[in-house]
């Protein structure tokens, strides 16, 4: 009797304490895969659309209609108060000229805002071209990935912004961006940017460059919107982003791009 | 002309090929050279008074307590260079409080002070209470109290406590080597993880900064323990050094494998950032890539190193030799380190031209001012051998 009794008990300790192992062990389970998926989702960063009501900007750039005036660079210094000395831009033109040797000269003094003289000789060129450069507004920014305290972050809109009351000046994102499109503004000691001339944006204006763009080669829009005239342009065009195999998420779209480019 | 951006039009001048117009000045100067360099000299001095801990190597114990001061002394100073190379300072702390998840670099503050209170610090306040006791014992005035505030109270000498004491550091050693892992592999991935920068951007990062870390941080422990001893005008026990050698040696071999596995991949691969690397490290990184780094912080460090495991004659010469080697690949880590943070801004991320850069002798960001948070750990260290001198520690009989 007293045998059997507590060989009944020592059963019933077994397989409680296989319970206990067997519940322990999912919820250990259950906890470490919680997290893995959540760090995952630290790694791995990406901002996306989430109010519905609101557009989410892309941008397209059309090469073939740009004549390299230099007018879109100096309206955004202008508007954007901007120090006047070719080492700060937020945006800039560059010229490509594409030689018949096969060799490439790029330039873009002041950033082309006082227009572009061609240097290469007639006779050498193979082709020649501008390309308007901005920030990217990527939808994967690097640059807003890296900043260690979350001073720069992509609005709801989907425009890379930058707080400059919080930045702490690391310019760990200067480093991050591949297109060159931040720097320390010199005055203000922290980083700056093109920020699609958000606050015209919210008025219902168009950014200064586009304003100003005498051929209409730059253009904003709502990529949700499918009937917008970017998203019609992108339908109808085939366009590409810079620098595609970083996978940044870029939402400017350049049309005629040249593999020269970069 | 402004003159306050003379400077950046005369790096403009002195630019080549085409480099985007707000690439002009480099963002990380100096000082981000120095500050991988001091990390790394913790990381690597904390692992080799490790291998006297864990590993049992019983014959580095002289050099054990000065390998954790150095590692703490340097410590105290690496957050110093970032700090004060940020454009506003004054919000370093913002760092602290709001961390942005995402960022590599919002965990370092968190890293560092992981490292700091709980391996440094921890781990030399077990070794050093049972001494500290009798000291604030021995002591007369305010050394006295001195050591009593810093056995936070703790006087307790009983064979059972002292056994405790042994047996946290133990514990918090085995903890503290992955953790001087994580805080300089973290610091190469900082770098590695730039994937606008192909220079940089390599999973192999993380791995060469740890292994160049424990290079420099044997050689450094390597020195103290030699100036130390000469100071104190005793013995340098030379099995000691040979020890020293030949872990040095060994890192050093894992270290150059895995940096030229590095190049060669780069070579091979040969992406589209290939022809602008090239042009790199052929053309302004020559000297201190090839020179200063391979040649001087490399290739004779091995040569002498092997040299003396088979040389034993003169005691001198060999002594003279191990101090040598120590220089010299201090020498080497100090320019890996300017290669990759310099190096990896020289060329524009247009991948078609080069800027200039000159480092200055004077203000936040120039060269006294680097050397200056580069003397100050010896400082610091010179201090806490005087306060905690390994020499006079009380001998514990026990060992786990």
């Amino acid at each position: 009797m007293s045998q059997s009794t507590s060989a009944m008990g020592n059963e019933k300790i077994k397989t409680s304490r296989r319970k206990f192992l067997k519940t322990a062990t999912v919820l250990a389970g259950a906890a470490i895969g919680y997290s893995w998926l959540k760090s995952s989702q630290i790694l791995l960063f990406a901002a996306e659309p989430k109010d519905e009501s609101l557009p989410w900007y892309g941008i397209v750039i059309d090469i073939q209609k740009c004549i390299g005036c230099g007018n879109c660079a100096k309206a955004c210094k202008n508007e954007n108060d901007v120090p006047a000395e070719p080492f700060f831009f937020r945006t800039w033109i560059e010229q490509y000229t594409v030689k018949n040797d096969g060799s490439v000269n790029i330039v873009s003094p002041n950033g082309g805002i006082d227009g572009f003289k061609q240097t290469v000789p007639d006779e050498d060129i193979f082709k020649s071209f501008f390309v308007p450069k901005m920030c990217n507004h990527c939808a994967k920014s690097p640059c807003v990935q890296v900043c260690p305290v979350g001073a720069t972050y992509v609005s709801p809109e989907g425009v890379a912004l930058i707080d400059e009351k919080y930045c702490i000046g690391c310019r760990y994102c200067v480093q991050a961006c591949p297109y060159g499109c931040r720097f320390i503004h010199p005055v203000k000691k922290v980083a700056n940017k093109c920020t699609l001339c958000y606050h015209r944006l919210k008025k219902g204006l168009a950014p200064a460059c586009m304003e100003t763009c005498p051929t209409g080669a730059r253009m904003y829009g709502n990529l949700r919107d499918k009937n917008s005239d970017l998203v019609k342009f992108l339908k109808e065009h085939t366009t590409q982003v810079l620098r595609p195999n970083l996978n940044t998420g870029s939402k400017l779209f350049y049309n005629a791009l040249s593999s020269e480019v970069r | 002309m402004d003159p306050h951006y003379q400077h950046l039009y005369d790096i403009l001048a002195h630019s080549q090929g085409y480099i985007f117009p707000n690439e002009i000045e480099l963002q990380w100067g100096i000082l981000i050279v120095v500050y991988p360099f001091i990390t790394g000299l913790v990381a690597g001095a904390f692992i080799l008074a490790s291998l006297e801990r864990v590993f049992k190597v019983r014959i580095l114990q002289p050099t054990y307590q000065i390998a954790l001061l150095t590692a703490l002394s340097f410590l105290l100073v690496a957050t110093m260079p970032l700090i004060s190379h940020l454009s506003q300072p004054q919000r370093a702390y913002e760092i602290m409080i709001t961390p942005h998840s995402s960022s590599a670099m919002a965990i370092f503050g968190f890293v560092y002070l992981w490292y700091l209170m709980v391996v440094l610090l921890l781990e030399i306040w077990f070794d050093y209470r049972h001494s500290m006791v009798v000291w604030a014992n021995e002591k007369k005035g305010i050394m006295k109290w001195v050591y009593r505030i810093l056995t936070l109270g703790v006087s307790d000498i009983s064979p059972r406590t002292v056994r405790w004491d042994r047996k946290m550091g133990y514990i918090i050693t085995v903890v503290g080597i992955p953790s001087a892992f994580i805080l300089h592999g973290y610091v190469g991935f900082i770098f590695g993880s730039i994937k606008a920068n192909p220079w940089w951007s390599t999973p192999l990062m993380p791995i060469i900064f740890l292994f160049s870390a424990m290079v420099s941080g044997i050689a450094l422990v390597m020195i103290v323990y030699m100036v130390i001893t000469y100071f104190r005008k005793k013995v340098i026990d030379l099995d000691v050094l040979d020890s020293i050698g030949k872990y040095l040696f060994f890192v050093l071999i894992l270290d150059f494998t895995l940096e030229g596995l590095d190049q060669i991949h780069r070579i091979y691969v040969a992406e589209e950032s290939f022809e602008i690397i090239k042009l790199l490290v052929s053309g302004k990184l020559y000297l201190t890539l090839f020179i200063a780094q391979g040649l001087v912080g490399t290739i004779i460090p091995l040569i002498t190193l092997v040299f003396l495991q088979f040389y034993k004659h003169k005691i001198r010469v060999r002594k003279t030799m191990y101090f040598i080697v120590s220089i010299l690949v201090l020498i080497g880590v100090y320019s890996m380190r300017w290669n990759v943070v310099i190096g990896g801004q020289l060329f524009s991320k247009s991948f078609s031209g080069f800027t200039s850069f000159k480092v200055g002798l004077i203000g936040l960001d120039g060269t006294l001012m680097a050397a200056f948070w580069l003397i100050l750990p010896i400082g610091i260290l010179a201090f806490l051998l005087w306060l905690l001198p390994p020499w006079r520690m009380v001998k514990e009989e026990e060992e786990i």
